[in-house]
């Protein structure tokens, strides 16, 4: 018995310990990230709007105008939206599938409560010649599903047409796919120049004496502990037109006055702010590792008859892989998500995913396709966890 | 051993001392009945002329204090406030787009029975305002202006003149900063390619003019540096990154006066839009709120504000009373929006049409940008 329960009483203190991790890790990742899944594929809105009508219309042909009846209903439960302030909703959601029919509800049911007839159909079409448009009951009925996958096709830059048939929208309006690819690419390339410049400074962070490392390591964390903005506009001031390395390449008569090379607001601005505000994470998780290489194994190899090149290949850089590792993902992951940085400098090529997500967040409140980009770039991180767990082993994944 | 459990004492009365005090507050504003009201707008000049021009007044009038915070724009913080039922913000500065699609999402309060004062002569508000200016869910603030700026340092000889001299590469050669975003590039491409200025909406809405806009704009495309933030206009103008740049006209003024930068303001074609106050839905103070809005949409706080920055009143009778630059003396008017010498060519941005399109052609103009 006491046995019994001195286990119990030596599990409630661990547990209790874990409880408040486990409730803030509920709060501020499960339920945002599982409520932003679910907005993704449910808008309710217009269901519960326009029941009555979307019920009618879901026997309707979709060749001809609706009946009188169609009609009727539509007409009823929009004065009724009016009263509960709805409209709007409505609006908005039938707009986002047929652009430029946000101003047919708002008007037509500002003036019916005003209509006393009951030959609502011809009323309504006086009121708005909209209203015979097949397209725009076809696009209620779409925005009338309660649970729908639009977001996702529009996030992929693909639309159901009028048939029913999914096809891609058309040149001039496709954009999602292109930020994806440019994404990843940037992604890519910021995490291979960080690797690039990252490992020789943790080697020589690792390796130098221990007051120079101290020296060292504040130069690689001030940086890291300044503001983003900060960072990010000191870039504006070195590449620059007339910015600092600009005038020093004129200066010492590299480049002529009149033709100054762009080094910002294009992609080559993207690619050194980003690699700068992220160089850190590679750093840290380099020297972390490095520093617990003994310099034993080295010399061993010296002493075996190594040169140094190969010595470092063969014994030093294998070592150090689960720094890399951990580094590289890190980094690409941060960058994956990044849009403050490429939308201050990266001019017309800065845009990247993230700040559609922001727009749709922010300005258009089209938060169900915001979800959806969200979550299709969620995977295509999980994606690329998969692969690096199959590739390296995330178990090799080493912080410290 | 003794000394970390001091420390750990030290820390835990210093953690009580604070959570009592913050509580104490509370229930001090409980207790006293201070009665505090949340205005939101946005940060920088426009901040401090908004707490000099109406929010003094308005606690000084009322008793209640203002509790000032500033944001970015954007409707995501209010709807998540008013999705979750924990609103905390009472007032807020939206633009006019916003507003438009606030009003649609039913995040704001009904103000379409809010009595708004007279002005100074008892002409009632109603016509007083500008026309379409009191709508159900946001009561006009004040006109700000999307202008053509150069630097005038950056010429020698001819300099603009007008909004054709944008596109002008062979006159002007050089990089133009453009804001990211499809409102007002699409309008202003259309004037500089010769459509009469009334006649832009009618022109933009058929897919030709569309594309004649765009086309327009390709003819400067590689030319072109992107801003997005307001304070970016006049930093790339002042750093030679650009040799003109569209801007807000309250930003410039800042740089012209306040840091005596060499900018002119061309404002021919320039394109006129508004702030609005609007108060989100399932505010606590909703009665303190509509005192709030009335007092600030009033002739003395319109023109108040606009003595601080040049963001013109929205009613007739303001642009009169309007005085000089409280912090540099400069006699305002001329630098306002609506002072005669610079409104004999300008566009009121369309913020119906706008909301029919805007999705569609953010999209549409990111593609061309993408291209």
């Amino acid at each position: 018995m006491t046995d019994k329960r001195s286990g119990v009483q030596r599990l409630i203190v661990p547990v209790g310990l874990v409880l408040p991790l486990i409730a803030f890790i509920l709060v501020t990742f499960v339920i945002p990230l599982g409520s932003m899944v679910i907005q993704s594929v449910h808008d309710p809105e217009v269901a519960e709007v326009l029941p009555n009508t979307l019920n009618l219309l879901s026997e309707w042909d979709g060749t001809s105008v609706p009946s009188e009846e169609v009609f009727e209903s539509m007409a009823q439960e929009l004065v009724l939206s009016r009263e509960s302030r709805t409209t709007g909703k409505v609006a908005t959601r039938v707009n986002r599938i047929a652009s430029g029919t946000r101003s047919v509800f708002g008007k037509t049911a500002r003036r019916l409560e005003r209509i006393e007839t009951t030959e609502l159909r011809s009323a309504m079409i006086d009121i708005d010649d909209r209203w015979k448009d097949v397209e725009l009951w076809i696009a209620i009925r779409e925005a009338g599903r309660e649970y729908t996958v639009k977001h996702y096709l529009h996030a992929v830059d693909l639309e159901r047409e009028l048939d029913g048939g999914i096809h891609p929208v058309s040149e001039d309006q496709r954009i999602y796919n292109t930020l994806y690819l440019r994404t990843l690419f940037v992604s890519l390339a910021v995490t291979f120049f960080c690797f690039l410049i990252g490992y020789p400074i943790a080697y020589a962070i690792a390796n130098v004496s221990d007051s120079m490392a101290k020296i060292l390591l504040l130069i690689v964390l001030i940086p890291f502990w300044t503001s983003l903005l900060v960072r990010t506009t000191s870039w504006l001031v070195l590449l620059q037109n007339q910015g600092v390395v600009n005038d020093i390449l004129v200066w010492l008569g590299l480049v002529n006055d009149s033709d100054r090379l762009a080094l910002i607001h294009n992609m080559t601005g993207t690619l050194v702010a980003m690699t700068h505000v992220l160089l850190p994470f590679m750093i840290l998780p380099l020297y972390a590792v490095m520093r617990a290489i003994p310099t034993d194994y080295m010399k061993a190899a010296a002493s075996l008859g190594a040169n140094p090149a190969q010595s470092f290949v063969r014994v030093y850089f294998p070592q150090s892989l689960p720094g890399i590792s951990a580094g590289c993902l890190l980094v690409f992951i941060l960058s994956l998500g990044y849009y403050i940085t490429p939308a201050l400098v990266g001019g017309t090529k800065g845009q990247l995913i993230s700040n559609m997500i922001a727009y749709h967040i922010q300005s258009s409140l089209n938060w169900g396709l915001a979800a959806a980009i969200s979550v299709i770039l969620l995977t295509g991180v999980f994606i690329c966890y998969f692969i690096f767990d199959k590739w390296v082993g995330v178990d090799k994944l080493r912080l410290s | 051993m003794s000394s970390g459990y001091d420390m750990r004492m030290k820390l835990m009365r210093k953690a009580v001392a604070i959570s009592v005090w913050t509580l104490c507050v509370c229930v001090a504003d409980l207790v006293t009945g201070q009665e505090t009201l949340t205005v939101v707008g946005w940060g920088g000049a426009a901040a401090k002329a908004q707490s000099e021009g109406y929010h003094k007044s308005f606690t000084e009038e009322t008793g209640i204090q203002i509790r000032f915070e500033d944001y970015n724009g954007g409707l995501a913080q209010i709807r998540a406030q008013v999705d979750v039922g924990a609103v905390h913000w009472d007032v807020v500065d939206v633009e006019s787009a916003s507003l438009h699609v606030g009003c649609d999402e039913g995040i704001f309060e009904d103000l379409s029975d809010l009595e708004l004062p007279p002005a100074p002569d008892g002409t009632s508000a109603k016509e007083d305002f500008f026309e379409g200016m009191i709508t159900d869910c946001g009561i006009g603030a004040f006109v700000w202006a999307t202008v053509l700026v150069y630097n005038s340092d950056r010429f020698e000889g001819d300099e603009p003149s007008k909004i054709e001299d944008l596109f002008d590469l062979d006159k002007f050669p050089g990089r133009r900063g453009l804001r990211r975003y499809p409102i007002g590039n699409l309008e202003l491409a259309l004037v500089s390619d010769g459509v009469p200025i009334h006649q832009v909406y009618e022109v933009l809405s058929t897919e030709e003019g569309l594309q004649r806009a765009f086309r327009k704009l390709d003819t400067i495309k590689d030319h072109v540096v992107w801003w997005e933030a307001g304070a970016q206009a006049p930093q790339l103008l002042a750093d030679g990154e650009v040799v003109m740049t569209t801007a807000w006209n309250g930003r410039i003024f800042n740089a012209q006066i306040v840091e005596k930068q060499p900018f002119v303001i061309i404002w021919d074609s320039h394109l006129r839009d508004y702030d609005a106050f609007a108060i989100v839905a399932g505010s606590p103070n909703l009665e303190n709120a509509r005192k709030f809005v009335a007092h600030a949409t009033s002739t003395r706080g319109m023109v108040g504000f606009a003595n601080h920055i040049p963001y013109a009143p929205l009613r007739h009778s303001g642009f009169p009373l309007i005085g000089k630059h409280a912090a540099t003396g400069v006699d305002m008017r001329p630098h306002m929006p609506t002072a005669l010498e610079n409104s004999k060519n300008f566009l009121w941005s369309n913020v119906e049409w706008w909301s029919e399109r805007e999705d569609d052609l953010t999209e549409r103009f990111n593609a061309w940008l993408a291209r």
